[in-house]
């Protein structure tokens, strides 16, 4: 137990120490104050990496809750191969995400893309989609991604909460004659809520942080469009060796995760006792 | 099942779960096709009239044999492997007794111990990768598989102290205070009775902590650096792309392979990691 305490909170005290220095790779830098900090706030790229970082994590967040209620909805059914289907389904999650991040790459690469000869064949464009070198098309493309790895967390967990609905409940509505869209927002819908809320706040957390994705699709640019907290930490202190001002960037997070956790740990909570 | 017509279960259910299906499964077929496809095909623009994209006429192995022959692929897999299950199993002891203590044991502070895990566990690895980089090189690990074995344990005890509470807390007490009337310790209640009727969740928790070291980047990518050490998906990453040139055939069979062993693991034990899964964000 003080193991674990040492492990999480000494790195972070730690970091927070190396964010008030001007510590560089190999050389330790003099006590500086908040200037890491002051910098960022007057640096244009960590506003726009600030809004690309809510930007992301919204609307991949509103998609993968959409797609996955409805693929558990569906999965919710009785069929044949369901628990074969479903193993197949949870496959974006289980296999390294670097990894299947690379196989996206290669089908958006321009030259080579699957995805457009598809979108040609069907007639929806005429010329080739750069869609990594476009700033909005790169963009959607990291947000594509991450809802394609996403969707499978939430369309699991969220079946498990569906099955510990009684179907009872939806027969005895279905006798009242109440139609499958009310059976869903009535009954479905507020008994789902408290575990929607919490695997809501899992991907959120998850999403804010990420990294492999943009890291590997664009490597946060073309011109740091798609740059997140967590890729323009790295390039700050990895890349370039300004530790300090890299720990500042990935601490200036914290706050923002910190807001969002309490406030839906809150929501939950007034969830759970209503 | 659906009532009704015969439509209704087209519409409402057969073609959106096919559509799912597809856009889940895609990038893998796509994955495996370019690993066996020979350059000439690969490297054949999209709007060329012999594009083909969904089969190969002609298989081939060059990719998997450059894999094997031109990169220390395999010591890739080995190291892994290695510290995959290494930091699985430190985690797993220490997530077991943790839960135990924290779902069993009435101490004080129990309660906001047991909250304080939960916030940890919430704590993503971007927002330390920096700090713990410099702590890795004050203490020379760098470039080891010990600077991974050891941090990956950080979020690795949180997650499986977690579900572990909440496994053990499922388990009647009664069953351990037999054991304890008919003169057993607590340790040995602990270790003949609870821990056996724990063996699923110890399960869950194992290859869940599996697959989440197995997949792990941002760490690797930053504290390891010669070609020797790297685990798979910094290894692909690092050695089959060099400067902007992508070794396209090699860098998709490295991801295929990467991912066999995982998706092997996971096949075995799909129940026990879709209850990991769940249990992980049961609160």
């Amino acid at each position: 137990m003080v193991l674990l305490g040492l492990f999480i909170a000494y790195p972070f005290i730690r970091g927070l120490l190396l964010s008030v220095t001007d510590t560089r790779v190999g050389v330790e830098g003099p006590f500086v104050g908040l200037q890491n900090f002051e910098r960022l706030v007057s640096d244009p790229i960590f506003h726009l990496v600030v809004w690309n970082t809510c930007w992301y994590t919204f609307v991949t967040t509103i998609f993968k809750l959409g797609l996955g209620l409805w693929l558990a909805l569906l999965l919710n059914r009785s069929f044949r191969f369901k628990a074969f289907t479903r193993a197949f389904i949870l496959l974006p999650f289980i296999i390294p995400t670097v990894l299947s991040t690379f196989a996206w790459k290669w089908m958006f690469d321009p030259t080579f893309s699957v995805l457009n000869w598809i979108l040609y064949k069907l007639g929806l464009i005429s010329s080739a989609v750069n869609w990594l070198g476009d700033p909005e098309l790169a963009m959607f493309s990291i947000i594509v991604v991450n809802i394609w790895r996403g969707v499978p967390f939430f369309a699991i967990s969220l079946l498990a909460g569906l099955q510990t609905i009684s179907p009872d409940l939806n027969e005895a509505a279905a006798i009242d004659g109440a139609p499958p869209l009310k059976r869903f927002w009535y009954i479905t819908w507020p008994l789902l809520l408290p575990v929607t809320m919490v695997v809501v706040l899992f991907s959120v957390i998850q999403t804010f942080a990420d990294f492999q994705i943009v890291y590997v699709l664009t490597g946060g640019g073309p011109a740091n469009a798609t740059h997140l907290f967590s890729t323009y930490a790295y390039q700050l202190g990895v890349g370039t060796g300004l530790l300090s001002q890299g720990a500042a960037v990935s601490l200036a997070m914290f706050p923002i995760l910190m807001l969002i956790v309490v406030g839906q740990l809150l929501y939950i909570r007034r969830v759970e006792v209503r | 099942m659906i009532e009704g017509a015969a439509w209704r279960r087209w519409v409402f259910f057969r073609i959106p779960l096919a559509g799912f299906l597809i856009f889940l499964l895609f990038p893998f077929y796509w994955m495996i096709i370019t690993t066996f496809r020979p350059d000439s095909e690969l490297y054949r623009p999209w709007r060329a009239a012999n594009y083909a994209p969904f089969w190969t006429w002609e298989p081939t192995l060059t990719h998997v044999k450059y894999l094997f022959n031109e990169t220390v692929f395999t010591t890739w897999l080995w190291n892994t492997m290695f510290i995959a299950s290494a930091s699985t199993i430190i985690s797993l002891i220490c997530g077991v007794f943790a839960g135990y203590a924290l779902s069993r044991l009435n101490f004080r502070f129990a309660g906001s111990l047991g909250s304080a895990i939960f916030i940890t566990y919430l704590v993503p690895q971007t927002l330390l990768f920096i700090p713990l980089s410099e702590i890795i090189r004050a203490y020379k690990l760098g470039d080891t598989p010990w600077s991974l074995i050891l941090t990956y344990p950080t979020f690795l005890i949180p997650f499986c102290t977690w579900l572990m509470m909440g496994y053990f807390k499922a388990i009647p007490k009664e069953l351990e205070e037999c054991a304890r009337i008919d003169g057993a310790s607590r340790w040995k209640a602990m270790i003949y009775i609870v821990l056996p009727v724990a063996v699923p969740g110890i399960l869950s928790a194992g290859i869940f902590a599996f697959t989440l070291s197995w997949n792990e980047f941002i760490y690797a990518l930053v504290f390891l650096s010669s070609p020797e050490q790297k685990t798979v998906p910094v290894g692909v990453v690092s050695e089959l792309i060099r400067g902007d040139v992508f070794f396209w055939g090699p860098l998709m069979a490295g991801a295929l392979l990467g991912s066999i062993p995982v998706a092997i693991a996971y096949s075995f034990f799909v129940e026990h990691y879709v209850s990991g899964l769940t249990g992980s964000v049961k609160g």
